[in-house]
């Protein structure tokens, strides 16, 4: 095979000339990514593209409350691990585009022109294809609301370079243990539909999907969930995908883990097994106490959260509180959310916000009289495969530990896709804190 | 002059003829997308299976590699390859993956060395990224699998030695087999975790 490095400097070269730019301001990586424009200061027209109120502040934090971008702490690779949704503030199922959370492996969004974006299928097929963002924008479209969830949401993962993790943290807020999941209303075409234009070839059994960011992200997908549900998505909750969430063109991938769903996307190979990237193959693996990694874990399990009330927030006083959450499972539909005002002792059919979509954040809501007494709050969900989600324990039996806090704090290595229940407390004076257990 | 039954012969071999086509997957939307060129395909085809057959042509040792080390990766991966806030351990964590302190390094914990090579070469390094010739990510990837211990100074690395090299954790993951992973209900998976 011939080497790469001509194509790729090649690619420099016409982007430059093509952009009228200094190579320097080019990323080689990506060979399409050009530099950001700079309009000239033109002051924000809030008649032609519209603005929130001044008044409504709700903001995604950084990894234990900052921003890893501006953290000089913070290992380069780790600055961006996590800016997170303020699942707190939100209603209904969609998240603000603004809003929704991001992990981009510590690579800055590259600033994509369109019009120089191709998408590559190849591999095994009978016609390999490539496709410009107007040429996909012409094919058959459909709009599915789903969730995209880290792999390591829920555990606070940043616990790997914060003391102190803060799922187990009293302190622990909401946005902070569980702000690595958003929901979207997605438009593109089925990436099934894309392969069959290509034809597969017998004897495929995988796809490798390929970003264009410095890093290129590269992600091995099962055929069979790439010919399922699988969406080349160029439209988020009514507009263009946002940059930070991989303009021009993303993959997602419903139900499994975010690493799944690649940004940015460029190239799609039809393989015959999976091509073991780094990332896949040694980042995303989450070690047993016995040393040995589980690795292609994929679906995210039945998980639901209290919003309001949750950690950090302060009840007025006893008397009428409407308890809200969302519940979203990645094998499929969220049937039942069950809360409990009582730790755990008595459970109550809460109301749920229909229509509900397949794996997709779920909203769900329960009257409560609150008699002023300390009490846990704590929320479980079933999907339509009849899964519940577990108790903190009952993972921990899955893993074969006793999941103590401190083992939660000692081995955050071992937890990934953590979908325990979540307990709140509610203390006399109406302040709400974590509890784990 | 062609008879009627030629005429009809060679209309039902086209008929045949088509009909296959359909059945081997027709394109439905014509005139959407381009088919690329051998070379387009070539230029963006970087990904290197764990068999390495997508391998460019192209050596190196440990020693060539040492020298590129030190001018570009010491600076975030350290002189004894330690790592530091910029740039992960290459080596070390021998023994470490079932402690409270696990370090997964190469030679601790990766399972491909063909995963080192298409990562230095898609991804190394930061910020100049795709700028490593085929020779030197051959021999950045001979001189870190020599400073694990894994293959010796000498040793020449390219695309036939490479896939070759077995790692030291291979066996490390579970399902062990390729080949098992895409089918989460027979690996028990359930509750979103996998034993």
């Amino acid at each position: 095979m011939n080497s790469k490095k001509p194509g790729r400097r090649r690619f420099l070269k016409e982007g430059a000339a093509l952009a009228g730019l200094a190579v320097g301001a080019i990323r080689s990586a990506s060979g399409q990514t050009l530099a950001p424009e700079t309009p000239a200061g033109k002051p924000k027209d809030t008649l032609a593209y519209g603005e929130r109120s001044q008044f409504v502040n709700s903001l995604r934090i950084g990894t234990n409350g900052r921003y890893g971008m501006d953290n000089p702490e913070l290992p380069r690779a780790s600055r961006d691990y996590g800016i997170r949704t303020p699942l707190q503030d939100s209603v209904g199922i969609i998240t603000p585009s603004s809003l929704h959370f991001i992990v981009s492996h510590g690579y800055d969004s590259p600033n994509i022109d369109p019009r120089q974006h191709r998408l590559l299928i190849h591999g095994l097929v009978d016609r390999p294809l490539s496709f410009t963002l107007e040429e996909l924008e012409r094919l058959p479209s459909v709009s599915r609301i789903h969730f995209v969830e880290c792999a390591g949401n829920s555990t606070a993962s940043g616990a790997v370079f914060v003391p102190g993790a803060a799922r187990v943290a009293p302190t622990g807020t909401v946005q902070q243990v569980h702000g690595l999941t958003s929901c979207s209303e997605w438009t593109g075409v089925l990436l099934s539909l894309l392969l069959r234009e290509a034809g597969v070839k017998n004897g495929a059994t995988w796809i490798i999907a390929e970003g264009a960011e410095q890093g290129m992200h590269i992600k091995s997908i099962p055929l069979e969930k790439a010919l399922d549900d699988v969406l080349v998505a160029y439209g988020m909750n009514g507009e263009p995908v946002r940059p930070q969430q991989g303009y021009p063109l993303r993959l997602l991938v419903p139900g499994w883990e975010g690493i799944n769903n690649v940004k940015w996307l460029r190239r799609i190979k039809v393989v015959d097994q999976p091509y073991m990237g780094m990332r896949e193959s040694t980042r995303y693996p989450s070690l047993r106490v016995d040393g040995k990694a589980r690795w292609f874990q994929f679906e995210m399990g039945p998980k639901s959260v209290i919003l309001r009330p949750s950690g950090g927030q302060k009840l007025s006083g006893p008397g009428f509180h409407q308890i809200t959450g969302l519940a979203w499972s990645g094998g499929g539909m969220i049937r039942r959310v069950e809360v409990s005002t009582d730790g755990g002792r008595t459970w109550k059919d809460a109301a749920i916000q229909g229509p509900v979509h397949s794996k997709a954040h779920t909203r769900f809501r329960l009257d409560w009289n609150w008699n002023g007494e300390e009490t846990v709050l704590q929320s479980r969900c079933t999907d339509e495969r009849n899964e519940v989600q577990p108790t903190v324990a009952e993972v921990g039996k899955i893993y074969g530990v006793n999941l103590t806090a401190d083992f939660f704090k000692e081995r955050p290595d071992t937890l990934i896709h953590f979908n325990a229940i979540q307990s709140w407390r509610v203390n006399r004076d109406g302040s709400v804190q974590n509890v784990f257990a | 002059m062609y008879s009627l039954n030629h005429v009809l012969l060679v209309m039902a071999a086209v008929l045949c003829f088509a009909s296959a086509v359909t059945r081997a997957q027709t394109p439905a939307y014509s005139k959407v997308g381009r088919t690329p060129s051998e070379e387009e395909i070539r230029a963006w085809d970087i990904a290197i299976s764990t068999d390495g057959k997508e391998l460019p042509p192209g050596r190196g040792t440990a020693k060539e590699g040492a020298v590129i080390y030190a001018q570009k990766c010491v600076a975030c991966h350290g002189q004894s390859l330690e790592g530091s806030p910029l740039g992960t351990a290459l080596v070390g964590g021998k023994g470490t993956l079932a402690t409270t302190r696990p370090v997964k390094s190469i030679g601790s914990y990766w399972a491909f060395a063909t995963t080192v090579w298409d990562y230095i070469n898609r991804a190394m390094p930061r910020n100049q990224e795709g700028s490593l010739k085929p020779d030197e990510v051959y021999a950045l990837t001979a001189f870190v699998l020599f400073r694990n211990e894994i293959i010796q100074e000498s040793d020449v690395m390219d695309a036939r030695t490479l896939p070759k090299i077995q790692m030291p954790n291979r066996n490390g993951f579970v399902p062990p087999r390729l080949e098992d992973i895409p089918d989460p209900r027979k690996r028990g998976c359930r509750l979103g975790h996998c034993p």
